[in-house]
């Protein structure tokens, strides 16, 4: 008699676990892929909840670990977690801002058996950096990201680009030469969470767009071999939607930092999930068997022009949080869809935002920066405006 | 550029990857900043020979020992070049 669950070993498998240890961070990006409720996630999982997770998600054939927030350095037992993590046979990145970084702690994660780290940047000037990221850190960021190369990690520096910052495109490149970076990641804004209510401020314009995408192909040939650069085109100018995360409960999991395991970091506005907590069930129960990672799994669930469409498995319908936000229904098409009937309007508002950028009264609109303030003031209206 | 082994070259594997047994994948698999190879069963036998102390030479005499009667020179050669290329080893 087959234990239960064995039949299922052609099933897929968690092979990618992201760890959001904690949503406290001393940067306040208004482009944060966090949710907006950041302030509610108080109770924080322990140490030994961590272990468990990682050893329960291991088990099922977890492979690459990433460690997240939030700022993952806020966590005093970090050297902890990551030590555990080598020793069950993860290949760990730890992604980090690295405010709270220092010598000795670079130093104490690799002989914890850190594998790799990704440090983020927010410009290639000081002034600039410093505004998006709210704090005082270009210089620490430099340093730091010197001395991971110092001892031999590999190192991934990302870039999250936007309006404000994307016509620096070929400083970004320089500096990450300069600093000796394996791979470079210019990340275009994913409007979800935070960059999603300032997306007036930081949707870049199609001659921006153009520009860096020239800049990005030139060093992609310049470095070949010595530095990867990866820089994707922001899915709102595409007709075709990306298979996000490589497909719903795939090879994906979130652990938020309260324990809330979720198939994608942003799915926490969907409305109708549980929200499944690893202090509850095993990981094991989570992949398998609860309704929220079997929701959206596959392609049972499409409603057209999705479920008779030749392309359906290439793309699996796109992004369920990006068919939510802009339409208002989870199960419809990924509206950068050419096909979606809501593809005009979004395309129409990518017009409207290239036509009003450069305007001064447009671009002066203040961001919204992602600290605990204002996701108290946005929990508080959104509570009462459901009353 | 081609990199190709000799017989006294020790090859070792690179610091930025991590080489190992997967026991869910059933396979040898090289790791590297959010990413995965599965090895096939050969290139997992030559990789797993490979510590940093042993020529190209001892590596294919082993090989030849455990897997007698089997012609391996040309592939174990080819898979070096192929696993320089890809940045997984280094000439110690």
């Amino acid at each position: 008699m087959p234990m239960a669950g064995s039949e299922k070993s052609n099933q897929s498998k968690p092979l990618w676990l992201l760890a959001e240890l904690t949503y406290r961070c001393p940067l306040q990006c208004p482009y944060c892929s966090n949710p907006l409720e950041i302030s509610k996630y108080e109770n924080e999982l322990t140490t030994e909840d961590w272990f468990r997770v990682m050893q329960q998600a291991r088990k099922m054939g977890a492979t690459q670990l990433g460690f997240s927030g939030g700022e993952p350095l806020v966590r005093k037992d970090l050297e902890e977690i990551i030590a555990e993590a080598r020793r069950l046979g993860y290949y760990t990145n730890l992604i980090t801002s690295s405010v709270g970084m220092d010598k000795e702690r670079v130093k104490a994660f690799k002989e914890a058996g850190l594998d790799h780290i990704q440090i983020s940047f927010q410009a290639s000037n000081e002034e600039l950096n410093n505004f998006i990221g709210g704090t005082k850190s270009f210089q620490h960021k430099k340093e730091m990201a010197r001395y991971v190369k110092e001892l031999e990690y590999p190192m991934v520096l990302n870039i999250v680009l936007h309006r404000k910052n994307i016509d620096q495109i070929r400083d970004i490149l320089d500096m990450t030469v300069e600093l000796h970076a394996d791979y470079v990641e210019l990340a275009s804004t994913q409007y979800y969470g935070w960059s999603r209510i300032n997306v007036d401020q930081l949707l870049p314009t199609r001659a921006q767009l153009a520009n860096a995408e020239k800049v990005a192909k030139e060093y992609q040939e310049k470095m070949k071999g010595k530095m990867k650069v990866i820089y994707v085109i922001p899915d709102y100018f595409d007709n075709r939607p990306k298979k996000c995360m490589n497909g719903w409960g795939n090879i994906f999991m979130t652990i938020a930092p309260d324990g809330t395991a979720l198939p994608c970091h942003a799915a926490g506005q969907l409305p109708g999930l549980e929200f499944p907590n690893v202090r509850d069930h095993s990981i094991e129960w989570i992949w398998n068997e609860s309704p929220d990672f079997n929701k959206f799994r596959g392609m049972a669930w499409m409603k057209e022009p999705c479920r008779s469409c030749p392309e359906k498995e290439k793309d699996l319908g796109g992004c369920r949080c990006q068919a939510y936000m802009l339409t208002g229904d989870a199960r419809n098409a990924d509206p950068v869809c050419d096909k979606s009937p809501f593809h005009k309007q979004l395309h129409d508002d990518v017009e409207r935002i290239d036509r009003l950028a450069g305007t001064k009264e447009f671009d002066e609109k203040p961001l919204v920066f992602r600290n605990m303030k204002n996701s108290k003031k946005i929990v508080k209206e959104k509570e009462t405006s459901t009353v | 550029m081609t990199e190709t082994y000799n017989a006294e070259d020790i090859p070792r594997i690179a610091p930025t990857f991590r080489f190992q047994w997967e026991e869910m994948q059933d396979c040898f698999v090289v790791l590297y900043p959010e990413g995965m190879v599965k090895l096939s069963p050969s290139a997992g036998e030559i990789m797993k020979r490979i510590d940093g102390q042993s020529t190209t030479k001892q590596i294919l005499e082993e090989l030849n020992q455990t897997f007698p009667g089997a012609d391996l020179e040309t592939d174990v050669y080819k898979f070096l070049e192929v696993a320089h290329a890809n940045g997984w080893i280094r000439k110690k």
